[in-house]
C-alpha cells in the first residue's frame, strides 16, 4: 500500500518558483483522491525558512535538504539527494515541475528509480485509484493520454502555467523536517548564474505574449512589440523565420523546435503560421494576428484578426491599450 | 577525442500528424523522417569538437532500416561510423527501455563525451540524455547553447527561466543540446561528403549483441505506455476586426474585445 503523494519543489534565487506551487496544488487532488497525505521535498540553499509555504498549497510534511552546494541545480547531487528521501517511502505518485530543470531533474531521477515518466503533463486524472496522465506530443500537434504499468511508480511532471493553483492559505501550516545532506562525489558543478534582473518576463510562464515574426523586417523593428509588450505586462517572442535571420536570440523561439508557450493571450505580429509555429502557440487561450496578407495560414487559428500593417496598427494599438490602462 | 552522438530519428516538422486506428499510435505512412533537429545540432557539435581535438565521431541510432538514411546523413556531414541498433523487440519500448539499450552501446564505445538533443520533436519525452547518464553513472548536463572543452572537461552554457547558467564537467560526460538552428548553424551534407559516407563504416545490432535481452528493454519492460491519442480541440478562425474602420478605429475595436469579450487585458 503506498503511503504518500510526492510534490517536489524547485527553488532558485531565495524564493520557490510559482510552478511549485501548482505542482503542489495538483498533487493535492490526487492525494485527496487516493486519500493519503502529502510530502514535499525541498532543495537549495536557504530553503529551509520558506519550506512552510508549500503547505499553503496542500502539502503536510515538507522534507527539507538545505546546503550551500545545493544553491544551482546540479544533476549529480540533486538526483540522490532526493532519491534517497523517495526511496525510503511507497510514494503512489511523485509529482515535479515541467520546468528546465525539472524536466531533466525528473528524467535522470525516473532512471534512478527504474520507473516511467510522463513529461511536461497538462492534465491528470486519478480514477478508481488508477492515475492517468496527459501530455502533449509533436509540440501540441496530438495528445497522449498515459498509464504506469502494475506496480509502475508514476512520476509525472507538469508544465508550468497549465494546472490551477489552488489559492493560498496561510493557515495551512506544513510540519517541516530538514533532512542531514550527504553529498556525493560529483564530477559537475555550476560555474556561475546570471539572471535576468530587468524584469523581463519568461515566455513559458507569461501570460501575454507579443510574438513578430519575418514581417518585422528587421531587429530595430522589434522595439514597436517591445513597447506594446511593456504596456501589457508581457513576454516578447518570435518565429523561428525571425531567429534564423539574427533579430531575436533564440531563447525567443516559439514552435516545434523552440519554446511550446501556453500563454492567456497570444499577439501574433507579422507571423504567417507556418504549422511549427501554429504548433508551438496553438494552445493559448486567446490568439490575435496581425497580418497584411490576409490569406496568411495564422487567421485561420486566430481569434481575432487584423489585416493591417504591423507598422501603422501596432502603434496604434499600443497607444489605444495605454488610454485602457489608464482609465481603468 | 572519441565522440557519441546518439541519434533519432523523427517526422519532419512540418508532418501533419494523424491518429492510427488503434488510437494509440501515429499514422506513419507518407511521413518524410528527417534526424531530430536538436540531434542534428549534436552532430554538428561533435564534428566541431573533432576539429578542435581530433578523433572520431560514432552516430550510435535505433529504429527499422528507414533509419539507416539518417546515419548516412550525419555521415554524409563528416562523421566517421554508425551503430544502428535495429531490433523489433525495441518496439513499445519505454524511455527507460531505450536509455538501457543506448548506455550499453555507449559502453562498448568507451567514448570520452556522449552528445545529444535535450529532446526530440516527435514524443518530446526530453529524458533520453538524461537517462542514459544516470545508467552509465556519469555527469550530463543539459540543454546546451555553447558548448567548450580542454580535452578533459567540458563547459556549457545552459538557459534557464530568467537567465543562464555556466556548468562544467570532467570527461566522461554526456551533453544535451539546446539552442537552435541559428545557435548550432549545422552543416548540410557536402557532394564528397555524401559519396564518402557510402562507404563508411555502418554497424547493425541486435538486442542480444549488447547483452540485453526484450525483458529488459521491450515493451514487456515499460513502465509507462500511451493508452490513446487524442486530437487537441480544433480551434476555429475567429472574427477579422474590420467594419470600414481606420487603423485606430480597428486598434480600439481589438484593445475593447480583449478588455470586455475576452477579458485578457
Amino acid at each position: 500500500m503506498a503511503d504518500c503523494v510526492v510534490s517536489i519543489a524547485e527553488f532558485r534565487a531565495g524564493n520557490f518558483r510559482r510552478v511549485s506551487f501548482e505542482v503542489a496544488s495538483e498533487a493535492r487532488k490526487v492525494a485527496d483522491a487516493l486519500n493519503l497525505p502529502l510530502y514535499g521535498i525541498a532543495v537549495g540553499c536557504g530553503v529551509g525558512e520558506k519550506a512552510v509555504e508549500l503547505g499553503y498549497y496542500g502539502v503536510d510534511k515538507v522534507f527539507v535538504a538545505d546546503d550551500a552546494a545545493l544553491e544551482n541545480y546540479v544533476p549529480e547531487l540533486y538526483v540522490p539527494v532526493v532519491a534517497s528521501l523517495i526511496e525510503q517511502w511507497q510514494p503512489a505518485a511523485v509529482f515535479l515541475p515541467a520546468s528546465v530543470d525539472g524536466k531533466d531533474l525528473s528524467a535522470r531521477l525516473a532512471a534512478r528509480l527504474q520507473t516511467g515518466l510522463a513529461q511536461d503533463c497538462i492534465q491528470v486524472v486519478c480514477d478508481g485509484g488508477v492515475i492517468k496522465a496527459k501530455r502533449p506530443i509533436f509540440a501540441g500537434k496530438c495528445l497522449a493520454w498515459c498509464e504506469w504499468a502494475d506496480g509502475a511508480l508514476p512520476m509525472i511532471s507538469c508544465r508550468p502555467n497549465v494546472m490551477d493553483c489552488q489559492a493560498a492559505d496561510a493557515t495551512r501550516q506544513a510540519q517541516v523536517e530538514k533532512v542531514p545532506v550527504d553529498l556525493p562525489e560529483a564530477r559537475s558543478q555550476a560555474l556561475g548564474v546570471e539572471l535576468d534582473t530587468t524584469g523581463k518576463v519568461e515566455l513559458t510562464e507569461a501570460e501575454i505574449i507579443v510574438s513578430g515574426g519575418r514581417g518585422m523586417k528587421a531587429a530595430e523593428n522589434f522595439a514597436i512589440l517591445e513597447q506594446l509588450a511593456k504596456e501589457l505586462g508581457a513576454a516578447v517572442g518570435a518565429s523561428r523565420a525571425a531567429v534564423d535571420a539574427g533579430w531575436r536570440p533564440h531563447s525567443d523561439q516559439v514552435g516545434q523546435t523552440g519554446k511550446v508557450v501556453n500563454p492567456n493571450l497570444y499577439i501574433a505580429v507579422g507571423i504567417s503560421g507556418a504549422i511549427q509555429h501554429l504548433a508551438g502557440m496553438g494552445s493559448s487561450k486567446y490568439i490575435v494576428a496581425v497580418n497584411k496578407d490576409p490569406e496568411a495560414p495564422i487567421f485561420t487559428k486566430a481569434d481575432y484578426g487584423i489585416v493591417e500593417d504591423l507598422f501603422k496598427f501596432i502603434p496604434a494599438f499600443t497607444e489605444e491599450v495605454r488610454k485602457m490602462k489608464s482609465t481603468c | 577525442m572519441n565522440i557519441v552522438v546518439l541519434l533519432k530519428q523523427t517526422p519532419d516538422t512540418e508532418s501533419v500528424i494523424r491518429i492510427a486506428p488503434d488510437g494509440q499510435s501515429i499514422v506513419t505512412q507518407d511521413l518524410k523522417w528527417i534526424i531530430n533537429p536538436y540531434d542534428e545540432f549534436a552532430v554538428e557539435a561533435a564534428l566541431r569538437l573533432k576539429e578542435k581535438h581530433g578523433g572520431t565521431v560514432t552516430i550510435v541510432s535505433w529504429g527499422p532500416q528507414r533509419v539507416v538514411e539518417s546515419v548516412r546523413t550525419a555521415l554524409a556531414m563528416g562523421a566517421d561510423k554508425g551503430v544502428l541498433l535495429d531490433d523489433e523487440a525495441l518496439e513499445g519500448s519505454d524511455s527507460l527501455g531505450v536509455a538501457r539499450a543506448l548506455a550499453a552501446a555507449v559502453q562498448g564505445l568507451e567514448p570520452d563525451i556522449v552528445l545529444c538533443g535535450s529532446r526530440a520533436v516527435d514524443y518530446d519525452l526530453a529524458q533520453r540524455g538524461p537517462m542514459v547518464a544516470e545508467l552509465l553513472g556519469w555527469p550530463h548536463l543539459g540543454l546546451a547553447v555553447s558548448l567548450e572543452s580542454d580535452g578533459s572537461t567540458v563547459t556549457i552554457e545552459r538557459p534557464i527561466e530568467g537567465g543562464k547558467v555556466t556548468l562544467q564537467a570532467s570527461l566522461p560526460a554526456l551533453v544535451t543540446m539546446g539552442g537552435s538552428h541559428a545557435v548550432w548553424n549545422p552543416r548540410y551534407a557536402s557532394l564528397p561528403g555524401i559519396m564518402k559516407a557510402k562507404k563508411k563504416p555502418l554497424e547493425m545490432k541486435k538486442l542480444a549483441d549488447l547483452g540485453l535481452s526484450a525483458d529488459e528493454c521491450g515493451a514487456q519492460a515499460a513502465k509507462i505506455r500511451i493508452v490513446s491519442l487524442e486530437m487537441p480541440p480544433e480551434r476555429k478562425p475567429g472574427r477579422i476586426i474590420d467594419d470600414g474602420l481606420d487603423t485606430e478605429g480597428k486598434a480600439a475595436a481589438l484593445v475593447k474585445a480583449l478588455h470586455e469579450e475576452a477579458k485578457v487585458i
